[in-house]
C-alpha cells in the first residue's frame, strides 16, 4: 500500500518532502505504528539543467533520415543547435532541453558531441528520459506559453514528493487510505487531523435511481445522480497523485472516483446515467452469466458472485470488484450515477480469487470498508469533480438501501485497566486511556476501573477487549513497554529423548558419517524405485508433480544424495539422516515416526553392521540381525532385518543392485535404516561400574568349522555363554572358506580373552573354558578346528 | 700376579673400547669376568697364594679389577644401546607434511548446528524443548490458532494439503503439512498444565517455489510461555535476553506492531546489529485469548506470549550462504565445509 507524503500533509501537515530528516522521522513513526515502511521513494526532484526551450526551426540531416538538427532558444536569446532523433516537434513548440553538463537520471552526462563536424549543444528530452512518465515515443512537449529558460519541472508544476510503501497488516483496513494513515500518524504525533468530504451539499432537484438489494452480501448501496458533467482531462495535480500511487489518469470523472478511493478508502463507481435505465438491482449471478468488465475481459460468473444490474436486469458491474465495460463513462457523458456500496469481505475475496481479478476496489472491500463512509465519499467526489465541471449539480433524493448484511454500528466494548496492565506490563491508569484512544476514534468513557470504548466503524477487526488493548499498546508505544524476564519455576533442560538423539548424532559423526537433509516430499514412484512398497500419503495441491508423495523411508533421499556426489566425482561418501517418515493409517494422521538412515558408499554390509553395533552399544539397545527374510530393495544375500524381540525395527545390509541402478549409483552401498523413536525413549539400561580386574589375562584362540546356514553371531552367543564368568571379550578375527574346509562351511576364528577378578588363571581354567566352548559349539554343528 | 691383573684390566678396557656391538661387549665380559675368563681364572688361582696378607691384597686388587671392568662394560653397553636407538630414530625420519591419511569426521548439517545452538540458548533461559508431528490436522494448524474456516490469513500460508488419495480435494481430509511450528503450542497446552516454558524447533512446509532465499521445506523455532501475569514486558525482556545470548553483546532488539491471528497484541521483532543496522527476525505477541481457550487454558487466570522465527536463516546468515538451496543438495563438498 503506497501513500504520498504531500497527500498525507493535507491532513497533517507532517513533513516537508525536501527535508530528508523530517521524512525519515515520518517513516520511523509509521513503522512504530505497525505500518512498516518497506520503501521510501523520492519523486519529483527535477533534473537540474533541463530547461524549457522553444524550437526555432528544424533541419533534416543530409545523410541520416532519422536525425534532425533542431535550433532552439532557451530564453537567453542565443540560438543553439542540437541533433535529435525524434521528429514530433516543430517550430514554435516548447520542449525540455538538457543543457551541457546536465546529468540525466540514467547517469549520462550531456556533453558537446559532434556529428559531421558540428557539435550538439545539448539534448531534447522525452518523458522517460526525465523519469516522469512512460512515453518515449517522442520529445515531451511543454505548454507553448511556458516561460523559456525555467526548469521543466516548474513548467509542469512537478514538486518534490515522497512515496512511502507500507506493509499494511490484515487487521488494518482503515490504512488502505490516505486518511486512515494520516489519522494514525496524527494521533501518534499528538497533532490535529483535518477532515475532508463535508464541503458540498446536494442541492439539486430530487432525482432518485431506485435500488433493490436481493443478496445480503451487499449491506448497503447508495446511488447519487449528478448532472452538469463534462468529461475532460484532470487537473495535473490529481493526475500526478494518481500516477505516483500507480494508477493511470483516464479522465476527470474516473480520476476523481479513484482519488476518493485512495484518499478515503471508499471504492465507488460512476456509471453513465444514460446507460443504466431505471435503477439498480444487486443480486447473485446466475451460473454461466457473462459480464464484460472494464478491462474488456468476458467474465463467466457463478452463483456466489454478486452482480450489479441495471433497470433491465443487465449486469453492469461485478459487485465490489470491477465495473462493466458497457456502462463506462464516455466523452459524451453528461449525467452520472455514483454507486457507493458496502460488500461483505469474504464474498469479495472469493470472487476476486475466482476471477483472478484483484482490483484496487476488491483489495479494500475484502479487508473491510467503513460502512458509514458513503455520505462523505459522495461529497468529496462532487467537490473534486466540480473543479473541472463548474456546472456540476448533485441531485437530492439519492437512494440509500441497506440489507441485513449491513454491519452493526455503535459497537462498544468494556476494557478493564487491570487487564490492560496485566497484558502489557504497564502501570497505566484508566484516565490515561482517552488520551491514547480517542484520537484514533476509539472513544472512551471511563467509569471506575473500566473504560467503555466505542469501536470505530472503520475498524471492523476490533471486536473485543484485547483488540482495544492492542490499540493502547500501539499508541502508548511498543518501545515504551518495559522489559522484564519471567522466572520459570522449573529448570531448562533437554528431554532424555533429545539428549539421546544428540548422542546418536555424535556417535555417527565420530564414525565419519555426515548429516544430510533430503526432502521428505518425493515423486509418486520414488518409493517403488527404491523397492519399497506401500501406500503413501499424497500432497493434494503439489507445486510440482514430482513432489507429491510423503516418504515411507529415508533411503531414496540418501541414495539421491549419493548419486549426486558420485556424479561430481566424490565416491565413498558416508551420509546419515535423522528424520520422519509418514506411513498412512486409515483416515487420520499417519503413523509418523522418527528414523535413522545411514548409507556408506563403496562399503559392504559388514560396514553397516559395524555402525549398528557402535550405535547399539552407545545407546544401550539391542537387536538381532535376521537374514531369513530380506525385504525388497535390499541386496538379497547381504541384508537382513533388525529384530528387537518380535518387532522389526529396521533393515541392514546393502542396497539391491537394481535399486542402485534406478538411482544412478554405481558403487556398492552399505545401508542401515532403523526406527529410533523407541530406542531414544528408552534409558539405555543401567551402566553401573564393573571393576577392572588387576589379575593377568589369558587369550584363548579357537577356530570352528561351521555350516553357512548358521550365523556367526549365534556361535558367538554360544561361546559367550560357555565361557561365562571368565570371559572378558570375544572377537572374531578370521574367517576362511576354501581348501581344508568342506563346501558349505567356513572356519571362524575367535579370540577369547579370559580373566578372573580375584586370582591368576590356571591351565585348568583355560582348558575348562575350551571344553565348554567346544561342547556349546558342537550343538550348533560346529567342529573345533585343530 | 699383580702384573697379570693390571695386564688383564688393560687388555679388557682396550677390547671394550674397541667393541662395536652389544655381542662383542658380551664376549669381552665373558672372556674377562666369566669363570673361564682372565680375571675369573686369576680369581680361581687366588687360593694358591699362601701368604694371607698377599692373598688379601691380591683379592682387593681383583675386586677392583672386576669393578672397573664391569663399569666399563656397563658404560659401553649403555653407549651402544643409545647409539643403536639414535641410529634407529635417525633412520625413521619423516616429513610430516607427506601425510596421506585423511582423518575423517562426520559433519553436522548446518540447520542442525543452528537448531542445537538455539535449543541450548533457550535451555539456558529456563525453557524445555517440545516436539510435534509434521503432518497436522487443520484444527491444530489453523482453527485452534484463531484461524477458523475461511479466515483470510489462512491464504497467506500457502498450505500443502495432504490426503490418502490423489483424487481427494485439498482440505477434505483435514490433514496438511504444518505451515508453522505453532500447532506445537496447542499440543503442549492440551498435554500439560501451566506454567509452560517451551521452545519447539521443527520442520515446516509451504507451497513455495524454491529460490535463493526460500525453500518449500524449512525449519522454524517457536517459543511459548504461559504463566500467571505474563505480560508484553516479559516478552520484550525474553526476546532481548535471547538476542544477547545468541547473537552476542552489542546486539539489541525491538518490538514493533504487527498482526498475527494467534497473538494480540502482535509484534515483529527486529535485531539491531552493533553497526546500527536492523535485521527483521520473526514474529511474536501475547497469546490470543481464543488460542489459550483452544489449549484448555483459562485466559482470565493465565496469560502468555509466543514467538517464532526461521532456523535456516540463522545458518544462512552465520555462514554467508548466498543460496539457501545449497543447504539441501547434500553435496559433500558443501557439507564438509562446516
Amino acid at each position: 500500500m503506497k501513500v504520498l507524503l504531500s497527500w498525507l500533509n493535507e491532513f497533517g501537515p507532517f513533513a516537508d518532502p525536501t527535508d530528508s530528516e523530517a521524512v525519515a522521522a515520518v517513516a520511523a513513526d509509521l513503522t512504530s505504528l505497525g505500518l512498516a515502511v518497506e520503501d521510501v521513494i523520492v519523486t519529483g526532484s527535477p533534473v537540474a539543467g533541463v530547461v524549457a526551450a522553444k524550437v526555432l526551426r528544424v533541419e533534416q540531416h543530409p545523410d541520416a533520415a532519422k536525425v534532425r538538427r533542431v535550433w532552439v532558444d532557451a530564453g537567453d536569446g542565443e540560438e543553439r543547435h542540437v541533433w535529435c532523433g525524434a521528429s514530433n516537434m516543430s517550430a514554435g513548440d516548447v520542449v525540455p532541453l538538457a543543457t551541457l553538463g546536465t546529468t540525466m537520471p540514467n547517469g549520462m552526462t550531456i556533453e558537446r558531441r559532434g556529428i559531421l563536424g558540428i557539435d550538439s549543444e545539448g539534448m531534447l528530452c522525452s518523458a522517460v528520459e526525465l523519469g516522469i512518465g512512460e512515453d518515449h515515443s517522442g520529445i515531451l512537449l511543454l505548454d507553448g506559453d511556458a516561460k523559456l529558460g525555467v526548469s521543466y519541472a516548474e513548467v509542469l508544476g512537478i514538486e518534490p514528493d515522497v512515496v512511502f510503501d507500507l506493509d499494511v497488516t490484515r487487521n488494518r483496513p482503515d490504512c488502505w487510505s490516505i486518511e486512515g494513515v494520516a489519522r494514525d500518524l496524527a494521533a501518534w504525533r499528538s497533532q490535529d487531523h483535518a477532515n475532508v468530504g463535508n464541503g458540498f451539499t446536494a442541492d439539486g432537484d430530487s432525482r432518485t435511481v431506485p435500488v433493490a438489494i436481493q443478496n445480503p452480501a451487499c449491506g448497503r448501496f447508495t446511488a447519487t445522480v449528478m448532472s452538469g458533467v463534462r468529461v475532460t482531462s484532470s487537473p495535473g495535480w490529481i493526475a500526478r497523485r494518481l500516477e505516483a500511487l500507480g494508477m493511470r489518469s483516464i479522465n476527470n470523472v474516473v480520476d476523481v472516483s479513484n482519488y476518493v478511493m485512495l484518499e478515503l478508502g471508499q471504492p465507488n463507481h460512476a456509471y453513465d446515467l444514460a446507460t443504466i435505465g431505471d435503477g439498480f438491482t444487486v443480486r447473485s449471478a446466475r451460473d454461466g452469466e457473462v459480464l464484460k468488465t472494464l478491462d474488456d475481459v468476458d467474465r463467466a460468473c457463478v452463483v456466489d458472485d454478486l452482480l450489479i444490474c441495471d433497470g433491465n436486469d443487465v449486469p453492469v458491474g461485478l459487485g465490489g470488484v470491477m465495473g462493466g465495460a458497457d456502462s463506462e463513462i464516455s466523452e459524451s457523458t453528461t449525467e452520472v450515477v455514483l454507486e457507493i456500496a458496502w460488500f461483505a469481505p469474504l464474498g469479495i475475496m472469493k470472487t476476486a480469487t475466482r476471477h483472478g481479478l484483484r482490483s484496487e476496489a476488491s483489495a479494500r472491500y475484502e479487508r473491510g470498508v467503513d460502512p458509514t463512509l458513503a455520505d462523505r465519499a459522495v461529497q468529496r467526489f462532487a467537490e473534486l469533480l466540480s473543479l473541472t465541471c463548474p456546472d456540476l449539480v448533485v441531485h437530492s433524493g439519492s437512494a440509500d438501501e441497506r440489507s441485513e448484511g449491513m454491519p452493526a454500528l455503535g459497537r462498544s466494548v468494556d476494557v478493564r485497566i487491570s487487564e490492560v496492565n496485566r497484558i502489557l506490563g504497564t502501570e497505566l491508569n484508566v484516565g490515561d486511556l482517552p488520551g491514547l484512544l480517542d484520537p484514533i476514534g476509539f472513544v472512551t468513557e471511563t467509569a471506575g476501573d473500566i473504560a467503555k470504548v466505542s469501536l470505530p466503524s472503520w475498524r471492523p477487526d476490533a471486536t473485543s477487549e484485547v483488540d482495544v488493548i492492542e490499540e493502547v499498546a500501539r499508541h502508548f508505544g511498543y518501545e515504551r513497554i518495559g522489559r522484564s524476564v519471567p522466572k520459570p519455576t522449573g529448570h531448562g533442560h533437554l528431554s532424555q529423548v533429545q539428549i539421546r538423539r544428540r548422542h546418536l548424532r555424535d556417535v555417527l559423526l565420530g564414525l565419519g558419517i555426515s548429516e544430510a537433509m533430503p526432502n521428505p516430499i518425493v515423486a509418486p514412484d520414488t518409493m517403488q524405485r527404491a523397492g519399497i512398497s506401500g501406500d503413501t500419503l499424497r500432497i493434494l495441491n503439489p507445486l510440482v508433480a514430482d513432489e507429491s508423495s510423503l516418504r515411507l523411508s529415508l533411503r531414496p533421499g540418501l541414495l539421491t544424495a549419493l548419486a549426486h556426489n558420485e556424479h561430481h566425482r566424490r565416491n565413498g561418501v558416508s551420509l546419515f539422516e535423522i528424520g520422519n517418515v509418514y506411513p498412512p493409517t486409515g483416515d487420520g494422521l499417519p503413523s509418523e515416526h522418527e528414523v535413522l538412515g545411514v548409507v556408506l558408499a563403496g562399503r559392504d554390509a559388514h560396514a553397516a553392521v559395524g555402525v549398528w553395533r557402535e550405535i547399539a552399544q552407545a545407546l544401550g539397545v539391542g537387536a538381532m540381525i535376521d537374514q531369513s527374510n530380506v525385504p525388497d530393495g535390499l541386496h538379497a544375500t547381504r541384508s537382513g532385518v533388525l529384530r528387537a524381540g518380535r518387532d522389526v525395527i529396521g533393515v541392514i545390509g546393502e542396497i539391491a543392485p537394481e535399486v542402485l541402478e534406478n538411482f544412478g549409483v554405481t558403487e556398492r552401498v552399505a545401508v542401515l535404516e532403523v526406527r529410533i523413536d523407541g530406542m531414544l525413549a528408552g534409558n539405555g539400561g543401567s551402566r553401573s561400574y564393573r571393576p577392572i580386574s588387576r589379575m593377568p589375562s589369558s587369550d584363548l584362540d579357537l577356530a570352528f568349522v561351521l555350516s553357512d546356514d548358521v550365523s556367526a553371531d549365534r556361535l558367538e552367543r554360544a561361546l559367550r555363554q560357555a565361557a561365562a564368568a571368565l570371559l572378558v571379550d570375544v572377537t572374531l578375527f578370521d574367517t576362511y572358506r576354501g581348501a581344508g574346509v568342506p563346501d558349505g562351511r567356513r572356519s571362524l576364528a575367535w579370540r577369547l580373552r579370559l580373566q578372573a577378578s580375584d586370582r591368576n588363571l590356571t591351565d585348568a581354567d583355560v582348558a575348562d573354558v575350551k571344553a565348554a566352548c567346544e561342547a556349546a559349539a558342537s550343538k550348533l554343528g560346529a567342529e573345533l578346528r585343530s | 700376579m699383580t702384573d697379570d691383573i693390571s695386564a688383564a684390566i688393560e687388555a679388557a678396557l682396550s677390547r671394550i673400547e674397541a667393541a662395536q656391538t652389544l655381542d662383542a661387549v658380551d664376549a669381552v665380559s665373558a672372556e674377562t669376568m666369566g669363570k673361564k675368563g682372565v680375571l675369573g681364572g686369576l680369581k680361581a688361582s687366588l687360593s694358591k697364594v699362601d701368604d694371607i696378607e698377599e692373598r688379601k691384597a691380591l683379592g682387593r686388587a681383583l675386586n677392583e679389577a672386576f669393578s672397573s671392568v664391569g663399569a666399563a662394560i656397563d658404560d659401553r653397553r649403555a653407549q651402544l644401546v643409545a647409539e643403536e636407538r639414535n641410529a634407529r630414530v635417525e633412520s625413521e625420519r619423516l616429513d610430516l607434511t607427506e601425510a596421506m591419511d585423511r582423518a575423517t569426521r562426520g559433519h553436522l548439517h548446518l540447520v542442525t548446528q543452528a537448531w542445537q545452538e538455539l535449543e541450548d540458548v533457550f535451555v539456558g533461559l529456563g525453557f524445555t524443548v517440545a516436539e510435534g508431528p509434521e503432518v497436522e490436522t487443520d484444527w491444530h494448524n489453523f482453527e485452534a490458532l484463531n484461524m477458523g474456516e475461511g479466515h483470510p490469513a489462512r491464504g497467506e500460508f500457502d498450505t500443502l494439503f495432504v490426503g490418502h488419495d490423489e483424487n481427494e480435494r485439498a482440505g477434505d481430509s483435514g490433514l496438511l503439512l504444518r505451515t508453522h511450528t505453532s500447532p506445537v503450542q496447542i499440543r503442549t497446552m492440551l498435554e500439560s498444565e501451566p506454567p509452560i516454558y517451551i521452545v519447539a524447533p521443527g520442520r515446516v512446509f509451504r507451497r513455495d517455489t524454491p529460490d535463493a532465499t526460500h525453500m518449500p521445506v524449512f525449519h522454524q523455532i517457536e517459543g511459548l510461555v504461559v504463566d500467571r501475569n505474563i505480560s508484553m514486558a516479559d516478552l520484550a525482556g525474553t526476546i532481548e535476553a535471547f538476542t544477547q545470548a545468541f547473537f552476542g553483546e552489542g546486539f539489541t532488539s525491538r518490538l514493533r506492531p504487527s498482526y498475527f491471528p494467534f497473538t494480540e497484541p502482535s509484534a515483529e521483532f527486529d535485531i539491531r546489529r552493533p553497526d546500527g543496522s536492523w535485521l527483521e527476525l520473526g514474529g511474536c505477541g501475547m497469546v490470543h485469548p481464543e488460542v489459550l481457550r483452544a489449549g484448555g487454558v483459562d485466559p482470565e487466570e493465565w496469560s502468555g506470549f509466543a514467538f517464532g522465527f526461521g532456523i535456516d536463516r540463522m545458518a544462512v546468515m552465520r555462514h554467508g550462504i548466498t543460496d539457501i538451496r545449497d543447504m539441501y543438495v547434500n553435496d559433500i563438498r558443501f557439507i564438509e565445509q562446516f
